[in-house]
């Protein structure tokens, strides 16, 4: 049993294809060793910013002879049937074949050869270059005068089986067992002799092959460093998988700011540090607001302890928020509402028009919706002009994550009113499942009327998502209009917003969302059967259905209403369930009838009252005065009388029962 | 820089004990590039956007021959402009360009002992090489690489071209892009840009080109006239084609420059809307690609008469 090690350097990777492209080369290499035959055990892969590798131990040195049964030709088959398969096989003469017999086919010869297992070396010599060259990169290149295409400049492929050199030549490259460290700390070539080898070789060269080894050591120091000065790291684990891609041995230094730059809209600091610069973010301990420090996760270990890194990152720092309040400063020269006008000249969608024509059609709708939400209609349609106009901001420029978040300051700034404000940095919330829904009257109006405008927009023009792709992300804004509806308890139908084919969007999205929320989808299913459009409502009736059936009342009340059904579907069947007969008190005779009859009058009213006031706990209270007089009546009268009206009353009255019941669901829906 | 043995205008400058000045950059970047076997270049002599665009960059950089050349280009970015308010934003820069056809395998090497004989010691500082894919559309170029980060700036632009005019580069090149301003800042810590020590005798970055950033700025802004620059394109793409038909791919080249120019003149004057930008987008390609289509058929011919 043996030990491959396998190392592929390069010029640097870039960090976000490095974790995909480390298991990318296990699974090939795994998948193409168990293919030739080799039983593959567990593997170590690792991944640094120059380098792809991976160890894998106790692989046998060669594969097993392999039995293969040949099959042949049947017996007295033509002449040159049987020649060709002697040449096939490899044999001198049939008679070396077996005959075998099989009942369907009868007897027919077989061959049974002995493929010769491979050394696992040549295995390796000749996958190895198959896969650098099939290898899936997202983006790759060539360079030089050569042909091979990589991630960037391919180098040099160590490559190792039992402590010998696999060789082979891929593009002038020859494999070998040399590789180097830390581009600036180690850059010498070494020579290594196996995994264990290779580990201690590249650690003292300041690499650390293991990427979860080197995000560990990232998150260790950051957190010393804020312990040590009073701060709190803010985590940010996409940041983290980025830069411990960046660095082959991390160095975490903590760097200041001029406090003077606090001034700056917060959210402005954070996305600097962010993503302009890939620092971490910490606030004071003190105070739990962003603090004038920034953390820097570096390559070197500098020979002045990082002194003059930390200077030079925050002087880089400083230029670039000196920037940004060039942009603050600038903007909050000219209002928001002098730079709506510049809308019209930015594109939207090059059917539907600018984002001028936008914002005047949300305008409109965000005044309509206002009375419905209980905003003030004309803060509404102010907040909805306003709304995209920090679009054409320097600021949202530089940094478009900030859309809307700037507007609200900007409005600020205009002395527009708080709801105006609010209302444009949150109409475009929900932004995702972990975001907030508006609850301010006036960000509900605009942030409903943007979604709507822009549902409405692209289903007109045919932009409609499908199975594979939602480019404009319409299911999110179907989700967020859902969302704001069920939060803030809005009353709309929606024909009145939609046409037909976008109604049975929303209800498709709604049903996803309940079944998300753990609702079960017969029940859904159940209340979706009835004709109504209105969001709220009809997750009202989902919620206390389901409620109501997980009580006992609600289990043996279904069980009634399932009897009951099945009698009607088998006279449905016979075609013998008169529709127009009208359940009277004249035919009524026994006792379980009688009260069946007045139980469902009685009903009848009541849930008439609960339905008017959309109280579903009610209505599904007056159900249960039902369940008794169901079970009496199915236990104790025999709906076929031979009196053909008492057979017919008896019909009626529990296809009184079902219509009833449906007014709330489709029952038919529900498992029993 | 002890280690440097030979003397640069920025190894004098350190030891003069002062921090080198932006021509002592410019100056070493050229000794060590000519040293490398180089071709020093001047300046193209038309408004180019980017050093890349200089034809010593993206139209030798197609064809078999090789090629190796460095110079500084002055760039102009019309939009960019800020009336030299601003400390970090120009509409006039400079690019220092290096191309080297095809890449040699230690480019990064060469690379980073440029940067030591600047003065930039990767033992003191943080040098890191992060993604940045590189790509023109109006020249029809795209290239894989990085932006060079030294604790946390931008100091170059490194890419392995791939593709120019629409054609695959083979062999392919390697083109480093110094933005000699903020590297010059860098070097010398200053927070701005007006404020470089141009010559190291007195004479500062904002003596030099601050007057002409703020009446280019206005000229941008305030005073190109639409008409003028609509006409102006129009006639630099007659004149391109008919230079492309007559298979003169150098001048034609210098035309599809003029035009890409004009466009972003009026880009800056903010009167381009988003379909007729796309548009004029377009008509710039088909004119640096039709050039470099032509260069090739040329390198072709030539090649066939050298034979």
């Amino acid at each position: 049993m043996s030990q491959f090690l396998l190392e592929i350097f390069s010029e640097e990777i870039p960090a976000r294809f490095q974790k995909r492209a480390s298991e990318d080369l296990a699974k090939m290499v795994k998948d193409g060793l168990e293919k030739a035959g080799v039983t593959v055990g567990e593997i170590t892969n690792f991944v640094a910013p120059r380098r792809l590798g991976l160890c894998i131990e106790n692989l046998p040195n060669e594969t097993p002879d392999v039995k293969e049964e040949k099959k042949g030709p049947k017996v007295g088959a033509p002449q040159p049937a049987i020649d060709g398969f002697i040449r096939a096989a490899g044999i001198s003469s049939i008679d070396e074949a077996k005959v075998v017999s099989d009942p369907k086919k009868g007897d027919f010869y077989v061959v049974e050869i002995i493929k010769k297992g491979a050394k696992t070396t040549d295995i390796i010599k000749e996958l190895v270059p198959s896969i650098v060259r099939n290898f899936p990169w997202q983006k790759s290149m060539r360079w030089g005068e050569g042909t091979l295409r990589w991630v960037r400049p391919l180098h040099s492929i160590l490559c190792m089986f039992n402590g010998e050199i696999v060789d082979f030549e891929i593009d002038g490259i020859k494999s070998g067992n040399v590789t180097r460290g830390h581009r600036f700390h180690a850059p010498e070539d070494f020579t290594v002799t196996d995994f264990a080898d290779y580990q201690a070789k590249t650690r003292a060269a300041h690499v650390l092959i293991d990427r979860e080894e080197r995000k560990q050591s990232i998150m260790a120091q950051a957190q010393k460093l804020c312990a040590d000065n009073g701060l709190e790291l803010i985590e940010d684990i996409g940041l983290l998988e980025e830069v411990c891609g960046l660095v082959d041995e991390p160095f975490v230094i903590l760097g200041q700011m001029d406090e003077a730059f606090l001034d700056l809209p917060p959210e402005v600091i954070r996305l600097t540090l962010r993503i302009n610069q890939k620092y971490f973010v910490v606030n004071s301990k003190a105070t739990g607001k962003l603090a004038p420090y920034f953390i820097v996760v570096s390559n070197v270990n500098a020979t002045d302890g990082g002194k003059a890194i930390a200077h030079g990152n925050a002087r880089v720092l400083a230029a670039r928020l000196n920037d940004a309040r060039y942009f603050w400063d600038l903007d909050r020269k000219t209002t928001l509402e002098a730079r709506v006008p510049k809308l019209d000249t930015i594109v939207f969608h090059q059917k539907i028009g600018s984002i001028g024509d936008k914002v005047k059609r949300v305008v409109e709708l965000a005044g309509e919706l206002a009375p419905i939400v209980g905003a003030d209609v004309e803060l509404a349609k102010r907040a909805a002009l306003l709304c995209k106009a920090d679009l054409v901001t320097e600021m949202v420029g530089e940094f478009p994550e900030l859309q809307g978040v700037m507007g609200r300051y900007y409005a600020k700034n205009d002395q527009e009113t708080a709801d105006v404000a609010n209302a444009i940095a949150e109409h475009y919330k929900p932004v995702g499942p972990s975001d907030y829904a508006p609850t301010n009257p006036v960000s509900i109006a605009v942030a409903l009327a943007d979604k709507f405008d822009s549902l409405v927009s692209f289903f007109a023009i045919g932009e409609k998502p499908t199975g594979s792709g939602d480019p404009y992300a319409l299911r999110r804004a179907a989700l967020g209009i859902i969302r704001i509806i069920l939060e803030n308890k809005v009353r709309m139908p929606l024909t009145s917003q939609v046409n037909e084919e976008l109604q049975s969007f929303f209800l498709d999205r709604l049903k996803v969302f309940l079944k998300d929320e753990g609702l079960e989808y017969d029940v859904i299913d159940a209340v979706f059967a009835g004709a109504d459009d209105d969001i709220y409502r009809i997750t009202q009736k989902v919620k206390t259905l389901s409620e109501f059936l997980k009580t006992e009342e609600g289990k043996t009340l279904l069980e009634g209403y399932k009897r009951a059904s099945n009698i009607l579907k088998a006279e449905e069947k016979k075609g013998a369930l008169d529709g127009t007969f009208v359940a009277s008190a004249q035919y009524l005779e026994l006792n379980a009838e009688k009260a069946l009859f007045s139980a469902i009058d009685t009903t009848k009213a009541a849930l008439a009252t609960s339905l008017e006031n959309e109280d579903y706990v009610g209505a599904m209270k007056t159900f249960t005065l039902l369940r008794d007089p169901i079970f009496d009546f199915l236990d104790n009268v025999l709906v076929n009388d031979s009196d053909e009206n008492k057979r017919k009353n008896r019909l009626a009255l529990l296809c009184d029962l079902r219509q009833m019941m449906s007014q709330v669901a489709d029952f038919e829906c529900i498992r029993g | 820089m002890e280690n440097v043995e030979y003397s640069t205008a920025c190894s004098r400058a350190y030891a003069q004990g002062r921090k080198p000045s932006f021509q002592d950059i410019i100056l070493t970047l050229s000794d060590y590039w000519a040293r490398q076997g180089c071709v020093i270049l001047q300046p193209y002599d038309t408004e180019v956007g980017a050093g890349t665009l200089h034809p010593a960059t993206t139209l030798r950089a197609l064809g078999e021959k090789p090629w190796k050349a460095a110079y500084v280009q002055p760039s102009r970015r019309p939009k960019d402009a800020r009336y030299g308010e601003n400390p970090n934003r120009l509409g006039h820069y400079y690019q220092y360009q290096v191309i080297l056809k095809p890449n040699p395998p230690n480019l990064q090497e060469l690379y980073l002992n440029s940067l030591y004989e600047i003065g930039i010691d990767p033992k003191l500082h943080d040098i890191r090489f992060v993604e940045d894919d590189w790509e023109n559309p109006t020249v029809g170029a795209w290239g894989l690489g990085w932006e060079v980060w030294c604790d946390g700036m931008e100091v170059s632009q490194f890419t392995y071209f791939q593709q120019v005019g629409g054609f695959d580069c083979k062999p392919v090149s390697g083109e480093l892009t110094y933005g000699l301003e903020r590297l010059t800042m860098y070097v010398q810590g200053v927070e701005n840009v007006y404020d470089i020590d141009f010559n190291g005798n007195g004479v500062t970055y904002g003596d030099v080109f601050h007057e002409n950033e703020v009446e280019q700025s206005k000229f941008n802004f305030e005073y190109s006239k639409v008409e003028i620059l609509e006409q102006w394109f129009k006639d630099a793409e007659t004149q391109c084609n008919i230079l492309l038909e007559a298979k003169l791919p150098l001048p034609a080249f210098d035309w599809a420059l003029k035009a890409s120019h004009l466009f972003n003149l009026m880009d800056a004057r903010g009167v381009v809307s988003p379909t007729e930008r796309q548009s004029f987008i377009a008509r710039v390609r088909d004119l640096a690609k039709g050039s470099a289509a032509a260069w090739m058929e040329k390198q072709e011919e030539l090649k066939a008469g050298e034979k």
